[in-house]
């Protein structure tokens, strides 16, 4: 059922956010829950971007460029925009190629 | 008026979320696409932007609708995944000032996204509430308007073009990953760690049958836990 599906994503999303702003008033103790959540978004996003990334777009060789172009451009700070716009683009013109040349 | 009050308007707070909202347009464009492309409707897509607004949680979120995952699998996957909010919303906690009253806590703590928190908590003073509605105003909208623009363009633009749009998500994760992992050298083994585990468990016989939800609390466990034993914090913020 689609509308459990939301209401459980939503309620969970909500409650990690509210319950820690409305319980806690002074700073966590114990340096192993400090450290862990500190590496989670890390470990999370990189999980969830390899190996999907390379099965994101229509082919395996336009993935691969995107890929590259968004890890340069991560690598010299760009901003979020402007990585992800930039591997639109150069999937996009990589696709384009690979129609042309009947690789796709 | 002195700084400290000027930091503390709601006009202030819109400012300083403009450039956060136009970003969230292009993400939450690709979330609309990708919704309406796994099957959902354009409404039932706005609704998911509006009552999560939260990117990774999403993009996770669809994915497990459309497998029609167990729901004690999509709470877990949306608890690890999002897991990250409760640091940030700790943190912001010892940032708020005094008009931060419980009334204001439970509604503002629902704005708290990666940019919302990375902005309010650059800030150099105290944080008052006014300042916070007005920073989470113009995301919030723009996450709505993008997934609604992105769900309703998805059924007409070319495939070409949305296939090219499809990696955008990860193109912003790689951006948000890759800056502190040039910096500080225990998240960039930790990512190693996680990107490893996923690939395993992607493409292993039989472990890759387990769900995309597992998957990535399995990476998150494995990862931050070895992070968190081998590199504790103190040694790691300085």
């Amino acid at each position: 059922m689609i509308y459990i599906h939301i209401f459980i994503m939503a309620g969970v999303t909500y409650l990690v956010r509210m319950l820690p702003m409305v319980i806690f008033k002074k700073k966590i103790e114990s340096n192993f829950i400090k450290s862990f959540l500190y590496y989670v978004p890390y470990a999370v996003l990189g999980s969830m971007t390899f190996p999907a990334i390379f099965t994101s777009t229509s082919s395996l060789y336009s993935a691969i460029a995107g890929t590259i172009v968004a890890i340069v451009l991560a690598f010299r700070e760009k901003s979020l925009l402007t990585v992800a716009l930039s591997s639109c683009l150069v999937v996009y013109i990589a696709e384009w190629i690979l129609r042309l040349t009947n690789l796709l | 008026m002195d700084t400290a009050k000027l930091s503390n308007s709601f006009l202030s707070g819109i400012k300083d979320g403009i450039p956060i909202g136009l970003g969230y347009l292009s993400v939450s464009f690709t979330f609309g696409i990708m919704a309406v492309n796994s099957g959902l409707p354009v409404w039932i897509a706005v609704l998911i932007s509006m009552t999560n607004l939260t990117s990774a949680g999403q993009f996770a979120g669809i994915g497990l609708i459309k497998a029609s995952a167990p729901y004690i699998e999509m709470a877990l996957a949306q608890l690890v995944i999002n897991l990250r909010y409760s640091l940030m919303s700790l943190s912001l906690t010892q940032k708020t000032d005094k008009s931060f009253n419980t009334l204001h806590r439970l509604i503002l703590s629902f704005g708290i996204t990666d940019e919302v928190f990375a902005v309010a908590s650059g800030k150099a003073h105290e944080i008052g509430t006014k300042y916070m509605y007005g920073l989470v105003t113009i995301p919030y909208l723009g996450w709505a308007a993008g997934t609604l623009m992105g769900a309703v363009a998805g059924s007409i633009l070319p495939d070409s073009v949305s296939s090219a749009m499809n990696i955008a998500i990860y193109g912003m994760f790689l951006a948000i990953i890759i800056p502190p992992a040039k910096k500080v050298r225990p998240v960039l083994w930790v990512i190693i760690l996680s990107v490893a585990i996923s690939f395993l468990l992607h493409y292993t016989p039989y472990l890759n049958k387990l769900s995309e939800g597992f998957i990535i609390i399995i990476c998150a466990l494995v990862a931050s836990g070895f992070g968190a034993l081998v590199y504790p914090v103190e040694e790691v913020a300085k």
